[in-house]
């Protein structure tokens, strides 16, 4: 009889956990699910899509505009207002790159695989945030060549030396990396999918919406500090009344998403799983 | 080699485990029982580090779970709820898990082959019947080769041919040296697997027995016996240690003495016997008894966890 465990793996095979090899594990499970590939072409396809259509409307109804729009136009974000659609999908990924292993058990499998459990959160974030950041950055481009494209007919078009475009452009996808890496942290912290997905959006659409509905003192203190606002104000070229300096809002944006990985980290070390 | 060192785990007021103490040897298949809900599955979890205990401690190959750097060497676990995420496939399930080790390709291939699983490796694990997750599980769990095997109903699900596996599976996995602890709520398939027995209800220890000492008191000291003269055998075994009842006429049951005993004395008074057989009270129902009484009972104060003495005298 041969042994029933096929060949014995002898010792000098057997490796350490190390954080490297729990990323390249990440990977694998990101790259192997085929919600990842649909939610992302959705990301990709919302940003260029709809930077397009926006910016090939605008070409279109340039002239019925009125003039204070025409004023305040401006045509790299108009190229890039899909990153508003796309932060739904990059942020229901990151959401679910954690809570669908709660979803399906497989969490244990990682953590007993990885037992001092938070390599799996920052190779989850890591894996993530890279591959957030590389295609959305990429998606953020096309956008803005293709709208610049649509509005050069009307010559309304900019370029990416032009001043703040390029910080827009890459602005953009450093946003929509911030989203991913909030939704990963709020997956994890939350354990659920319906959960997290409605605490992210929560977060960055609805709080906005009532804070809008507080007295305008309050709405002037506490609308800056917004994620949202926050971390939107890169993707302006012309900065919004009443919002903080764009690198400095981006810092503010920085700070949710990091709050929110380190109450994950601490919850992952503390639960049962 | 497993040690549970006085495990309790309470979740609330609830308390899943209490005070469980107990060591798997390696080189045999033990066999973990109790009905659903006894702290089986939780006692595994705290096994492999996934819960922590609210007291106690779990030892495994000489060191807490998590403290080993590559624990997918040390033990291969398969948990109850399928550990899986169902949109990926086998093949990169397992690819997953064993890069966290550096575990070769090839390793996984190997495995995937040992389970059978070969022609469905690169489906969805969500199109999976209940027998190839299973199966699924195994693979994960044999993917370090590890020293520690801990599976959680195993035969789940698993048809004729897959339970026929298993068994040998285990017992191969026990042959080779290592350590196997196999939960069940199905007595009769320990015995036919396990060579030792961690028997819990309600989340303590009621026995940690040999399948064969087990076997050997689920007997019992019951013996049936069919004769045409029971009555006047019946007068010739009354004795203050002795009962005798009958369902049947002509045929006795008759416990507190052994079937030689039942037999000298039917001989020596000229009866002719038709029937003397020692009951083999099923294994089933033996187990059943045990662990009826711990859902009995009411005081959780002051129960003691040896051999299960309690369940016997109920």
């Amino acid at each position: 009889m041969t042994t029933v465990t096929a060949t014995v793996i002898p010792e000098a095979e057997r490796g350490e956990v190390t954080q490297l090899k729990v990323i390249r594990s990440e990977w694998i499970k990101l790259r192997s699910l085929r919600s990842t590939l649909f939610t992302l072409l959705a990301a990709v396809v919302a940003m260029v899509g709809l930077g397009y259509l926006f910016s090939y409307f605008t070409a279109d109804r340039w002239s019925h505009l009125p003039p204070g729009e025409r004023l305040h136009f401006d045509p790299t974000l108009t190229s890039l207002r899909g990153f508003f659609l796309a932060q739904l999908a990059v942020g229901v990924l990151g959401v679910l790159v954690v809570s669908g292993e709660y979803a399906t058990g497989m969490i244990r499998a990682s953590l007993s695989a990885v037992p001092r459990r938070l390599p799996v959160l920052w190779a989850k974030a890591l894996v993530y945030g890279v591959v957030a950041w590389v295609l959305m950055t990429a998606a953020a481009l096309i956008a803005f060549l293709v709208g610049q494209a649509a509005l050069s007919g009307r010559h309304l078009g900019t370029s990416l030396g032009d001043p703040g475009v390029l910080r827009a452009v890459f602005g953009a996808g450093l946003y929509l990396t911030g989203v991913g890496l909030i939704g990963v942290g709020l997956g994890a912290l939350i354990r659920n999918t319906a959960g997290g997905i409605a605490t992210l959006f929560g977060v960055l659409l609805v709080v906005p919406v009532l804070v809008e509905a507080l007295p305008s003192s309050w709405y002037d203190a506490i609308d800056k500090y917004l994620p949202s606002t926050a971390g939107q104000g890169l993707v302006h070229v012309h900065a919004e009344p009443n919002t903080l300096a764009p690198w400095t809002g981006f810092a503010v944006f920085c700070l949710y998403a990091v709050i929110a990985l380190a109450g994950a980290a601490v919850a992952l070390r503390r639960r049962d799983a | 080699m497993i040690e549970a060192h006085s495990l309790t785990k309470r979740y609330g007021e609830r308390t899943a485990v209490q005070d469980l103490s107990f060591t798997v040897r390696p080189g045999a298949v033990t066999g973990f029982l109790g009905p659903n809900g006894a702290g089986k599955s939780t006692t595994m979890r705290m096994l492999l580090g996934l819960d922590t205990p609210t007291s106690g401690r779990a030892v495994v190959n000489g060191k807490s779970y998590a403290d080993h750097r590559a624990p997918l060497h040390e033990v291969g676990a398969m948990l109850e709820a399928r550990a899986i995420h169902t949109g990926r496939s086998a093949r990169n399930h397992l690819l997953a898990l064993a890069a966290t080790h550096g575990i070769s390709v090839r390793r996984v291939d190997e495995v995937i082959d040992l389970v059978g699983l070969r022609a469905v490796a690169k489906k969805r694990v969500g199109g999976f019947s209940l027998g190839m997750g299973q199966r699924l599980g195994i693979a994960s769990a044999l993917l370090g080769d590890p020293a520690t095997v801990i599976l959680d109903e195993p035969v789940n699900g698993l048809d004729p041919e897959g339970i026929l596996w298993i068994r040998n599976l285990l017992k191969g996995l026990a042959a080779e040296g290592r350590t196997v602890l196999v939960s069940s709520h199905l007595m009769s398939e320990m015995a036919l697997t396990a060579e030792h027995l961690i028997v819990i209800g309600r989340g303590r220890l009621i026995a940690d027995t040999s399948v064969a000492e087990f076997t050997a008191r689920a007997a019992g000291d019951q013996v049936r016996v069919r004769t045409k003269e029971a009555e006047k055998l019946r007068a010739l075994l009354a004795g203050p240690d002795v009962t005798v009842s009958s369902e049947e006429p002509g045929v006795l049951l008759v416990t507190g003495i052994t079937s030689e005993w039942i037999g000298r004395v039917a001989a020596e008074e000229g009866i002719a016997l038709a029937e003397l057989t020692p009951q083999q009270a099923s294994l089933e129902e033996a187990f059943m008894e045990l662990t009826r009484d711990a859902v009995e009972y009411q005081a959780p104060a002051a129960q003691g966890v040896g051999a299960g003495t309690e369940g016997r005298a109920a």
